[in-house]
């Protein structure tokens, strides 16, 4: 272990040395946000490395538009609204849907196939699914689709808010203010989309982008190998995951998204409208299709509450830099949405950044 | 009674009810004063520190891997005395039943309270049967208080505790609340997570008749965990706490779990653990005395109290790298991706 983190250290110092400033490397995931904060890693590692927490986790980068137009279903009583479980914390304009969750119409799902489930159990009520998620829980949204249709179930509509993560990843390297100089590229996407995903990334923007899983270890080593790329200016497409990720990712998966999505432009908060990054459900399935069946009207909006979650998403600044932050926004009072999830950079920050204290 | 349901009219205090009560609690676990059916229990006892807990159960599922409603209402009531240094005696037990609930199934869980009992050596002297509306409960909600004697060696209190103290646990952590919460998914794991549920009488009693006033606090991590329980001593204490996470049991199942709905252990509730504060100088001893008894084989000294300019509990992580524990704040959600 030692080693291994030796090593980290020393291709941090090449890299800083070869770029003659700071390395900034982005965690897209998470996922991995949490890790690094939990293995303490982000005070383990030297000055010269800057780590910034990305838009990859999928409550954060929902708009308030998306969560009004859920709370206005939730507030039909026709209606069951199924949703995982830290989606209820996010706050809209007119509150959260855990604030609504005592007329019983709103169930907490893990897994996409209870939604399913929950349907048959149910034939009197319409069952909005609040599918959101990138490419790791679209591919659970498009076979229980698959399934209603096949099974001719009439009272399922999904409300698609799912992302995709390259496009994310795109548009924040063509922000000319832009201060990323790598990705620790997110472990449980890129068993669905492949290594080989990240390749126009970085012929386009020669940035390394390094798959890595979320143990500390692998961390340490996916940061080791991207300032290693940097040093020898040499950037690529790399896995320091490889048990978990292919080259090609899960074709399976793939082909059923494929056959239920379409890609469309998506909003994405703090980031704006980003093409062709959100999955919309495909013509022939527009009979679960909430948006068209269920007379709704989803406009995107930014919040107008000052929050800063958009800058904290594009790594432009770090939580504590906010002003609401542990102030007026804290995990159990949230007015952004990067405050709800427990992978969000700010409840990250709140529960883990908090700098240790002198031992007397 | 195979296949009869809970009816409204079992909880109106007629026939009904006192054949429920006779046929389904009273044949697991009655006793000459419970089989009084007295409004309360009258006991004879000459001591004077006298230890009186009590505690309601709403759990969801009522049966899960390692334990079920019983089995947790009467540990859990149990342990809040075993901590204070008191030896349980007595056991009370209020249950809320909804309408429709087969009486199979609260037989079986009778009989897991009446095992339970038996194990521990403890009786229940008095109770209460009340049967709600479909709908106004859900399925069963079990209540229990017990009193309970002080051991006389027992002297523990936030204000003994004093830097340079060890901090041991006594086995793996965040079993149950991961065991509750993978049930609830719908989770599968190769090895299935067990709860913890279970007692640490055996642990409480033995150490303090050892090690007397050495043992300076002791506290059931529950709800909010280890997290909840070392931040509280620390700011009761105004003390630092410094733990190791290579020297924290974990079960690697209960981990994956944790892991797979992005769980920090350490908020992970306990419902068989004991929390235990101890002079430097005794500790080894104290573990060896854990590891011995039942529930204790997997006990670890896991850290010490430190003086600090504030009180703050901070983890050596794996990696040798150090973060802040705070206290959990909300309810834990699985995250989505």
């Amino acid at each position: 272990m030692l080693e291994r983190i030796n090593r980290a250290y020393k291709q941090i110092a090449r890299a800083t040395t070869a770029l003659g400033r700071r390395v900034n490397i982005m965690e897209v995931c998470g996922t991995h946000t949490v890790s690094i904060f939990r293995a303490g890693l982000r005070d383990a590692f030297p000055e010269g490395l800057k780590l910034l927490s990305g838009p990859g986790c999928p409550v954060c980068i929902t708009d308030h538009g998306y969560i009004d137009t859920v709370i206005e279903l939730a507030d039909r009583d026709d209606c069951i609204i199924a949703t995982y479980g830290d989606m209820i914390r996010v706050p809209g304009r007119k509150g959260s849907l855990e604030q609504r969750t005592s007329k019983g119409n709103i169930k907490v799902m893990l897994s996409a196939e209870d939604v399913l489930k929950l349907a048959k159990e149910n034939p009197a009520k319409k069952i909005v699914f609040v599918a959101v998620g990138f490419e790791t829980t679209a591919p659970a949204t498009a076979v229980i689709v698959n399934e209603a249709h096949q099974q001719n179930i009439k009272n399922l509509f999904v409300f698609s808010n799912h992302k995709l993560v390259i496009p994310a990843i795109r548009a924040l390297l063509s922000e000319v203010n832009n201060n990323i100089d790598a990705f620790l590229c997110p472990g449980h996407v890129s068993v669905i989309i492949g290594s080989d995903a990240y390749k126009p990334i970085v012929e386009e923007y020669k940035k390394p982008c390094v798959v890595a899983g979320f143990e500390p270890m692998q961390i340490i080593d996916g940061i080791a190998e991207i300032c290693k790329q940097l040093a020898d200016a040499a950037p690529a497409v790399s896995s320091v995951y490889p048990a978990a990720v292919s080259k090609h990712g899960n074709k399976t998966a793939q082909k059923i998204v494929d056959e239920v999505f379409d890609a469309a432009d998506g909003y994405w908060r703090g980031l704006g409208v980003i093409k062709q990054s959100t999955l919309k459900l495909k013509d022939k399935f527009s009979s679960f299709d909430a948006e068209k069946q269920l007379n709704i009207n989803c406009i995107p909006e930014e919040d107008l509450t000052g929050c800063r979650c958009g800058e904290v998403l594009c790594g432009l600044i770090d939580p504590p830099q906010c002003a609401m932050f542990t102030s007026q926004c804290t995990p159990d009072k949230p007015v952004g949405p990067c405050m709800v999830s427990s992978e969000g950079a700010c409840a990250a920050w709140f529960k883990y950044g908090r700098r240790r204290r002198h031992r007397q | 009674m195979s296949g009869e349901k809970i009816l409204l009219a079992h909880g109106g205090g007629g026939r009904m009810t006192d054949e429920l009560i006779r046929n389904v609690i009273l044949s697991a676990f009655g006793n000459s004063t419970l089989n009084k059916l007295t409004d309360s229990a009258e006991l004879q006892t000459n001591q004077n520190n006298i230890c009186f807990t009590t505690d309601g159960f709403v759990v969801k599922p009522l049966f899960f891997n390692g334990g079920d409603i019983g089995k947790l209402s009467i540990c859990g009531t149990i342990n809040d005395l075993a901590v204070s240094g008191a030896k349980p005696i007595a056991l009370s037990m209020s249950l809320i039943i909804e309408e429709g609930f087969e009486i199979e199934v609260l037989r079986q869980i009778m009989n897991s309270v009446a095992k339970t009992i038996k194990e521990e050596n403890v009786k229940i002297v008095c109770g209460d049967t009340k049967v709600v509306e479909a709908g106004a409960a859900d399925k069963l909600f079990i209540t229990t208080s017990g009193i309970g004697l002080k051991l006389p060696k027992a002297k523990m209190g936030f204000e003994r505790i004093s830097a340079g103290d060890k901090i041991i646990v006594s086995g793996t952590l965040g079993d149950h609340g991961m065991t509750i919460m993978s049930h609830r998914e719908g989770m599968k794991f190769e090895t299935e997570i067990q709860s913890d549920c279970g007692s640490v009488a055996e642990i409480c009693e033995k150490i303090i008749d050892s090690l007397g006033e050495n043992i300076k606090f002791m506290r059931d991590p529950t709800r909010g965990g280890l997290a909840a329980t070392l931040n509280e001593i620390s700011n009761q204490t105004n003390y630092g706490i410094e733990i190791d996470e290579n020297t924290i049991p974990v079960h690697p199942s209960t981990r994956a779990a944790a892991d797979m709905l992005g769980f920090d252990i350490l908020d992970i509730a306990n419902e068989g653990k004991v929390v235990i504060v101890i002079s430097a100088e005794r500790a080894d001893e104290c573990l060896q005395i854990c590891k011995q008894c039942k529930n204790g084989k997997d006990a670890a000294i896991i850290g010490q109290v430190i003086k600090t300019d504030e009180p703050i509990v901070e983890l050596i992580t794996k990696i040798g790298a150090r973060r802040i524990v705070q206290m959990p704040s909300g309810r834990e959600l699985p995250r989505i991706c």
